[in-house]
């Protein structure tokens, strides 16, 4: 059990964040009458921060804003990268992660007391340093909730931190990635309170609970507006030294947004107070526990708070709760055949780029390089770096050079497809038949010659497996592309990861793995069509052989 | 990139279905190719701390035919190699036709100069005819394709059944024969061999003696033969060269040899050569 779990769980860090909302074609841009460019609204990788993402885009929406969503942005390093470099617009944030994370600061005595002394505080700071702006508080904290099971507080007498602290050495964590390298996560738990689990484990937003209900971790960072804390009947640990900052949440500005649209602004504004904590929570309920869409539920909240009058449509809860499960998956897929066949395209897309790119650069690189055999090494070496770099941090270091969307993507995939197609071009290249390559030049071939007449049509059956192994892995990572938003089959992984709903990460995992197998397949066939004449099968040759005294030269 | 755009059909005489044939006659209308001598003057190499070649002296004169005949490691290959720089020596001098091989392109000294090596060497991925029109169309000759059929006849391969096969798809003896049209295609004046028939059973080797010698005498083409067999260095060439140690130990016509070997490791090589036969001969 405790297997499962951690492979869930490392299968879900590497898929890491996550991306599109759970509705509709998100990412597209709504074509308003206004010609001012759309509002990039973006969420982190959590159901709230989706459901306000959501939130936020339909009241710019209901005041004739066009908005193009970005959800499910990588982690807050990657979402406010993205915020920085006006590739996004808004997403929603906590001023605490603010002050702690993206600050570095740390929280003053003052501050612990006094929520709106952390607000004031990052609301300078950003726009002395980033010219971001943080609209006042939508009305919520949502801190951490270090949660155990009533069975596990019972057993160990867990009721505080400091309880937790004294037990540590005997229980298993499960904390996600974010919370595990954070200053006001595990790293300051450690400092002030002394906490040291027997093991940690990395574990997705998405299957936490599960794995705590299942007893493969014992403990885990909740947050305190989870809908999943009351689900699974959970016991959250008091903060009695008072680590935790106040966690406000707030709709985070862009320098780009802030200054030239203060229509949108004043929009998002509106928000601001109108959210409190038990509201929240019952809305994180109904997406996360019910298992109703994003879109309804936010569309229902804002028609409830009288920022947007229903105009008859937007039926209610659409989506049955407890029929989340693999029952009726095909009936599921087929209801989403449109959508599921335009991600599988923009996949392909994505793939067919990446990698004709990295054929057009690798395969040339590998032919130089056999003629120069010193450089070789150290080059192909380098592309091999490149590929112990995780997808996740490559992908952020896109963000700051290329924005979000399908550029970034493109570049990092390319990135990874580059090194099995070179390092077998090379390879095949320099073993090519010694004899063969040895005679060619003995009767007088050029260099030149012996590379692209005797080496290269000899290496065609190596070189086409490392394009085939670079395209399977290709279709893989472009999974991981939906997280910085440049879509793909990716998009209901991460989705569906973030909203703990296992169909939808269905929906886009099979698909993606008959993708491998169909890419596979047909570049066997290709294989086929460039092996040397003599490895082919005869059926092959004798549509390409003239026939005998035909005039052409057998080839 | 070549070996395209052959325009022309060469009427061949008929054939018949034997694979194996003796060379037909040159017509009046082949060229008659001009035979070059070859001469290496005190050459030395050595491969790290091992002397390859210690100083050898030896010629060939034009149209000549001389075997080298060695052990394994005596350098016979080495000095072959010299002829068309494959290997490049570290002292002495090289040359083909009385001109340093030194001082020219390697690519067109190459061109000029025919080479069989111990495998083959054929390229898998070609066909018979496209591999025998390698020098030719290199040379950018203006009927490769016709030239690749001479030579196939030359070795006594019909064109109309072998040209149009893949290497994989001949016997080891029809391999070598191949390899040996390949290197006279393109009629040079020279022709190294490095043991050529070295990897074949004895009839079969017994055979492509026979037409190797045959289509020597007819193109009257220089010939540097390497082999370990002395038997086969006495049936094909004019002048055997014994070598040990990177050194010549005797050169000379096999009847010298043989009555005055001038070391004793030659009067050892000739004892041995002789038991070999005589076990041949019934008793």
């Amino acid at each position: 059990m405790n297997r499962v779990a951690g492979a869930l769980a490392l299968m879900a860090v590497v898929r890491g964040g996550s991306s599109a909302a759970a509705q509709g074609s998100p990412g597209t841009v709504r074509n308003e009458p206004s010609a001012r460019p759309a509002v990039v609204v973006a969420s982190k990788p959590f159901g709230e921060s989706y459901l306000l993402c959501e939130l936020f885009a339909q009241l710019l929406e209901s005041r004739g804003i066009s908005v193009e969503r970005r959800p499910g942005l990588g982690s807050t390093e990657v979402a406010f990268g993205a915020l920085r470099t006006n590739a996004i617009d808004v997403y929603p944030e906590y001023t605490g992660t603010g002050l702690l994370a993206i600050l570095h600061e740390s929280l003053t005595v003052a501050m612990a007391a006094d929520p709106r002394l952390v607000y004031a505080h990052v609301s300078r700071q950003f726009a002395e340093r980033y010219t971001a702006r943080w609209l006042p508080p939508l009305g919520f904290q949502n801190t951490y909730a270090i949660a155990v099971t009533k069975k596990t507080a019972a057993r160990y007498g867990l009721a505080t931190l400091t309880d937790l602290a004294r037990a540590g050495g005997q229980l298993t964590a499960g904390f996600t990635a974010d919370f595990i390298g954070r200053p006001d996560g595990l790293v300051g738990l450690a400092r002030v309170y002394g906490l040291h689990p027997r093991q940690v484990r990395p574990l997705a937003p998405a299957v936490k609970y599960q794995a705590l209900a299942a007893g493969g971790v014992d403990v885990i960072d909740g947050y305190s507006t989870d809908g999943l804390l009351a689900r699974y009947d959970l016991v959250a640990l008091t903060d009695d030294r008072h680590f935790f900052p106040p966690y406000e949440a707030a709709a985070l500005v862009g320098p780009r947004l802030a200054r030239e649209r203060p229509d949108a602004v004043a929009a998002l504004a509106l928000l601001s107070g109108r959210l409190d904590e038990s509201r929240m929570r019952a809305l994180n309920r109904r997406v996360e526990v019910d298992g109703e869409d994003v879109h309804t539920v936010a569309a229902a909240a804002l028609g409830d708070l009288g920022l947007v009058t229903m105009r008859g449509a937007a039926p209610i809860a659409t989506v049955a709760g407890g029929d989340r499960g693999v029952s009726g998956f095909p009936r599921y897929l087929w209801d989403r055949r449109g959508e599921l066949a335009a991600l599988t395209g923009r996949h392909l897309l994505l793939v067919g780029l990446a990698l004709a790119a990295a054929v057009i650069v690798a395969v040339p690189l590998g032919l130089a390089l056999e003629r120069m055999r010193h450089a070789a090494e150290p080059a192909i070496g380098a592309l091999g770096v490149l590929q112990t770099v995780p997808s996740i941090a490559l992908l952020a270091f896109m963000i700051p050079l290329l924005g979000v969307g399908i550029a970034p993507a493109l570049v990092a995939l390319w990135l990874y497809a580059l090194y099995p197609i070179a390092r077998s071009t090379y390879s095949g290249v320099r073993d090519a038949d010694p004899d063969s390559v040895e005679a060619a030049e003995a009767l007088g071939m050029t260099a030149r010659q012996r590379l692209l007449l005797v080496r290269l049509p000899l290496a065609a059956p190596v070189i086409m497996a490392g394009i085939r192994t670079s395209a399977v892995i290709t279709v893989g990572a472009a999974t991981l592309a939906a997280f910085i938003g440049a879509g793909g089959l990716g998009e209901p992984i991460v989705a569906g990861l973030a909203l703990a709903d296992t169909r939808m990460i269905l929906s886009g995992a099979l698909p993606a793995a008959a993708l491998a197998l169909l890419v596979d397949g047909a570049l066997a066939q290709v294989e086929r069509m460039v092996a040397p004449a003599h490895r082919r099968t005869h059926a092959d040759r004798g549509a390409a052989r003239p026939a005998p005294g035909a005039t052409q030269v057998p080839s | 990139m070549f070996l395209f755009g052959w325009r022309t059909t060469r009427v061949r005489p008929s054939l018949g279905e034997t694979a194996l044939h003796y060379p037909p006659r040159l017509s009046a209308r082949e060229p008659k190719t001009m035979s070059l001598s070859l001469s290496a003057r005190n050459v030395t190499h050595r491969f790290g701390g091992v002397r390859a070649l210690d100083g050898v002296t030896m010629e060939v004169p034009a149209g000549g035919a001389t075997a080298l005949v060695g052990e394994s490691g005596s350098g016979k290959t080495t000095l072959l190699r010299c002829f068309n720089r494959m290997v490049e020596p570290d002292g002495g001098i090289v040359s083909v036709d009385g001109a340093d091989v030194a001082k020219q392109p390697a690519v067109a000294l190459r061109r000029k100069l025919g080479y069989v090596p111990q495998h083959g060497g054929l390229l898998p991925h070609w066909s018979v005819l496209r591999n025998v029109g390698l020098v030719p169309s290199l040379l950018a000759l203006p009927d490769p394709k016709a030239a690749a059929e001479v030579a196939l006849e030359l070795v006594g391969l019909a064109p109309g059944e072998f040209g149009p096969r893949f290497p994989h798809e001949l016997s080891g003896g029809q391999r070598q024969r191949v390899a040996l049209a390949r290197a006279l295609a393109a009629r040079p004046g020279v022709i190294l061999l490095d043991e050529p028939f070295g990897a074949l059973d004895a009839i079969t080797r017994a055979d492509l003696q026979e037409a190797f010698d045959a289509v020597r005498r007819e193109l009257s083409v220089t010939v540097l033969l390497v082999t370990h067999d002395l038997g086969e260095a006495a049936r094909l060439a004019d002048e055997i060269t014994v070598m040990r140690a990177g050194r010549i130990e005797q050169s000379g016509p096999m009847r010298t040899l043989s009555d005055s070997p001038a070391t004793e490791y030659v009067a050892r090589l000739l004892a041995r050569a002789r038991s070999a036969s005589a076990r041949l001969v019934p008793a």
